[in-house]
């Protein structure tokens, strides 16, 4: 057992934790927040991204011991508050999400690609080939690249 | 229709919980002392179970439980069934192997279940799990369908001689289908395999099962597109529990696309186990186990002969099918590859003699079952190939030879079973062609080949089958149950909208599209409409989502109880403003009486329902109806798709340049939420074509079996699509809906596949269309 401290959300939690608990794992089961999904075991999928110290990190392969002493967001910490992030609006007014299970993956690496990127860098083929480590079976991507190239403009 | 009526782009009211994280999937769910199951899983795909030895398992810590098939049979829990009965042409009925939850004697394919370890956490189950030695004797292993029809296969089920689950046909006699053809000015033959797919819903399958000893009780939260029918099926065939003493809960589901219809064995187990070992049993299914078990699709091989007289009309179309069922038969698995399939034959073309011949088969692999689209791609993909190949041998457009032979008078009755009663297919092949600019293509075509690019054009001219309804019909045609849906609708004495639904959404946009039509009715804002689904206790009944029904079918049924809702309110209104019932009319959330200035407003309506002070004379007080709604007919949905294509010469690497879409889905309630479901099929049969297929090698190991291994499309493997819609209306439901969600992956890949042939100029192309095959078609 090995003892993890980390800023959640902007709250700082800790816990004991066995060494071989995945981040994903500790957040989901440790502080019940759901909304970072595992949708495989390979690391392909894309659904459990969260931001480690303001990087898009697959928490379903990382240890939770290894983001201890870090700052880790989920996508239930993206909003501000009330206010949507400006991807979240892009994404409900894009209709970027249908069965919902990819998407907090999905906004989550959205939001790293345009501020590593930035707006003017991001054009369709540049967006489609920064989302090849998230995969959707519902919406056939196009939305999703709207709703991105949607909130990249309110982001810049 | 009012800003937020049909046919108005409503932004999705379920949204906001899944853009924050807050969506609750099944495996979200805790309960009090929930525990875990793990489940032993065959390696072999054919072997007979000689011991298990649980006693190293049972000694590890956290472990209340290791059970075995001979306890699931002993307590008196049922084989899993297939719903659907069909029949061989000599009337014999089908084959059904015998199919424990847990394996008794035999395993039949990698992934079958011969025990279930139930431990307080999830990696102390799958720790004992794999404690628990199994003894096997490996068998041989068939997993090829047209194999295992041969004589000396291995058996999969004693049962079923020669693996043959029954032997079926439909249309015209053969042999006068066959002077036809022989008597034609051309005959056009092709070879086709329709290659097998995992359903790969982004959610893996999960349930949690708790039993109130009690109150003698169980409740499944599970990741279902039909709770009532797995509900149903769990009471009245496996026996898990008396319907009034369980609860289905299918809370947000994660995608569905058919794989999450059928009631599979470790929701059986998990129920099982809760009142065995008493304590809640929670089980989430890991991707390898996903792509191990969940039901597969397609899996055909065909051969089809098509012939034409000299004007290029046709005359004679004959079909012979092999499908491959699994080792078992899932829930609507016979009815895919015939009912679902061999109905569809005709396209959208006027063919007076067609036969079709389908043979389905066991095999040591997964069972297949539907996937987006069952049955109707694989026909869309035979005909919609057959006659771009005729086209090319006759030397005539593609698209001309087509229009010669579209149905263009309607009712129509094909002789494969179905009546198609609305469409207008040149319209929406028209819509196609200009949209992609189809005149201009040789110019396109030229100009790849001086950059060194092979360019090609096909297009698809798909109709396909939804709602699958009318009852009667599918009974009459084997199904096991009626097909209809049902809705309540709730008008609370504030005036605020209920509705409950047996449709169930995971992915559809149900709780805005569905609410959409309270708006249109009574013209009051969507945030006062609240859908309801999922939960046995909630719900009436309902016969769930899948089949593109629950526009046609379920909304159909909330249409009747809003208009047995309407009906009341005005003669509430009638009564308490002394006018004429006639005369009422509900608009922008008012009751007016028509020509005058007298109105209420719609709450005060239902205010005075409930308060029952002052009701027309022998009225019941409230304002609650519900309707079962069983359509007159099938709905059929149809459209042209055309794809281009850039293939490398040296790479076999295929570019799609452009994939124009042109449907007739009927009413359309949220046009929105109708392209994003275009927009997903198409990705799926584009994928189909061009990426996914599930390999077993000849001893049954599935290689294709994670992310790393079976080719999911990704967002740089797909263009923008351009889609647009002609709207005819369907005449067998009331709102005019023929359905849309399965028809991106039904008409998609032959268009593809006939873009790719035409790019390389060789037709021998099987699917998907990867890179190496596109290479070898060109160099081999």
């Amino acid at each position: 057992m090995s003892t993890v401290t980390m800023t959640v959300n902007g709250k700082e939690v800790s816990a004991d934790v066995e060494d071989r608990t995945l981040l994903s794992a500790y957040l989901r089961e440790n502080l019940s927040l759901t909304g970072t999904h595992v949708g495989c075991d390979t690391s392909q999928c894309g659904a459990c991204v969260v931001h480690v110290d303001g990087k898009a990190v697959k928490s379903c392969t990382m240890l939770a011991v290894q983001a201890s002493g870090s700052e880790v967001t989920t996508i239930e910490g993206l909003a501000n508050g009330g206010d949507l992030h400006p991807m979240q609006t892009a994404f409900k007014e894009n209709h970027g999400l249908q069965c919902g299970f990819c998407t907090p993956g999905m906004i989550m690496s959205a939001v790293d690609m345009v501020n590593r990127l930035g707006a003017d860098n991001l054009d369709e083929k540049t967006i489609r080939e920064e989302l090849e480590g998230n995969i959707c079976r519902c919406t056939g991507y196009h939305n999703i690249v709207r709703s991105i190239e949607a909130a990249a403009k309110q982001m810049s | 229709m009012g800003a937020e009526g049909i046919g108005a782009r409503v932004l999705r009211k379920e949204d906001k919980r899944f853009i924050t994280g807050k969506g609750k999937y099944t495996d979200d769910f805790k309960m009090l002392g929930m525990h875990y199951a793990a489940f032993v899983r065959s390696p072999h795909a054919h072997a007979t179970i000689k011991s298990i030895d649980k006693s190293a398992a049972e000694a590890m810590d956290g472990v209340v439980g290791v059970l075995d098939g001979k306890q699931l049979t002993g307590d008196g829990i049922g084989n899993i069934i297939c719903g659907w009965a069909v029949n061989s042409k000599d009337g014999s009925p089908m084959n059904m192997g015998a199919w424990s939850a847990l394996a008794t004697e035999k395993v039949r394919y990698v992934g079958d279940a011969a025990a279930v370890v139930i431990a307080s956490t999830q990696s102390q189950a799958r720790a004992a799990a794999e404690a628990v030695v199994v003894e096997y004797e490996v068998l041989p292993a068939i997993v090829s369908a047209t194999d295992a029809l041969k004589d000396g296969a291995p058996q999969v089920h004693e049962n079923a001689p020669n693996n043959l689950i029954f032997d079926w046909e439909i249309g015209e006699n053969a042999d006068a289908v066959e002077t036809a053809i022989a008597g034609a000015a051309h005959v056009t033959e092709l070879e086709i395999e329709n290659n097998r797919l995992v359903p790969n819903a982004m959610e893996p399958r999960a349930a949690m099962a708790h039993y109130d000893e009690a109150e003698d009780h169980l409740t499944l939260y599970t990741t279902s597109q039909n709770p009532h029918v797995a509900r149903l099926v769990l009471s009245a065939f496996y026996q898990v529990a008396p319907e009034h003493k369980l609860r289905v809960i299918a809370p947000d589901v994660g995608g569905g696309f058919g794989s999450k219809i059928f009631i599979y064995p470790e929701e059986i187990v998990c129920l099982w186990a809760s009142r065995k070992c008493g304590v809640p049993v929670k089980w989430t299914s890991d991707r390898t186990e996903a792509f191990l078990t969940d039901a597969h699709g397609r899996d055909h091989v065909t051969t089809a002969k098509i012939g034409f007289d000299a004007n290029n009309k046709i005359v004679g179309f004959k079909i012979d099918t092999v499908a491959n069922l699994g080792a078992y038969m899932s829930l609507f698995s016979s009815a895919v590859p015939t009912y679902l399939y061999a109905t569809l034959l005709s396209g959208q073309y006027n063919i007076s003699n067609i036969h079709c011949n389908v043979r389905t088969a066991y095999t040591n692999t997964a069972p297949v079952d539907a996937y987006r689209g069952a049955g109707r791609p694989e026909a869309a993909f035979v005909v919609e190939r057959i006659m771009e190949t005729a086209a090319r041998e006759l030397g005539v457009s593609p698209a001309e030879l087509r229009r010669a032979n579209f149905v263009t008078e309607f009712p129509h009755q094909t002789p494969v079973i179905m009546a198609y009663d609305a469409g207008d297919f040149g319209a929406t092949l028209d819509a196609a062609m200009d949209a992609a600019d189809y005149s201009g293509f040789e110019a396109r075509r030229t100009e790849a080949a001086s950059r060194g690019k092979k360019r090609g054009i096909g297009m698809s001219c798909y109709i396909e089958a939804c709602g699958i309804a009318p009852s009667a019909a599918v009974g009459s045609l084997g199904a096991g149950v009626g097909l209809w849906e049902s809705a309540e609708v709730r008008v609370n004495p504030v005036g605020t909208v209920e509705i409950l639904t047996g449709s169930h959404s995971h992915g559809q946009g149900h709780e805005t599209s569905f609410a959409q039509l309270v708006c249109d009715r009574f013209g009051l804002p969507i945030d006062n409409v609240q859908v309801v689904h999922g939960d046995t206790d909630k719900v009436q009944f309902g016969m769930g989502t899948y089949g593109s029904r629950s526009g046609a079918v379920g909304m159909s049924a909330i249409a009747k109880a809003l208009d047995k809702v309407e009906a009341k309110a005005k003669k509430i209104a009638a009564h308490l403003m002394e006018a004429d019932e006639g005369d009422i009319v509900i608009e922008n959330g008012e009751v007016k009486v028509a020509g005058t200035d007298k109105a209420l407003g719609w709450h005060e309506i239902c205010l005075a329902a409930y308060m029952a002070h002052n009701l027309p004379e022998g009225m019941e007080p409230g304002l609650k109806e519900g309707a079962f709604y069983d359509p007159a007919n099938f709905t059929f949905p149809s459209g042209t798709y055309i794809c281009e294509v850039e293939v490398d010469p040296d790479t076999g690497t295929t570019e799609i340049i452009q994939f124009v879409a042109a449907d007739d889905f009927g009413q359309i309630i949220n046009p929105m939420i109708v392209d994003g479901q275009v927009h997903g099929g198409l990705a799926q049969g584009i994928g189909q074509a061009m990426l996914e297929n599930a390999v077993y090698d000849d001893s049954g190991q599935l290689l294709s079996a994670s992310y790393m291994d079976y080719t999911m499309p990704r967002a740089d493997d797909l263009p923008s699509f351009v889609t647009s819609t002609h709207e005819t209306r369907c005449p067998s439901n009331p709102l005019g809906i023929k359905g849309c969600g399965e028809a991106g992956a039904i008409g998609s890949p032959p268009a593809v596949i006939n873009a790719i042939t035409d790019a390389i100029g060789n037709n021998n192309l099987s699917m998907p269309a990867t890179p190496s095959r596109v290479w070898a078609a060109m160099n081999v």
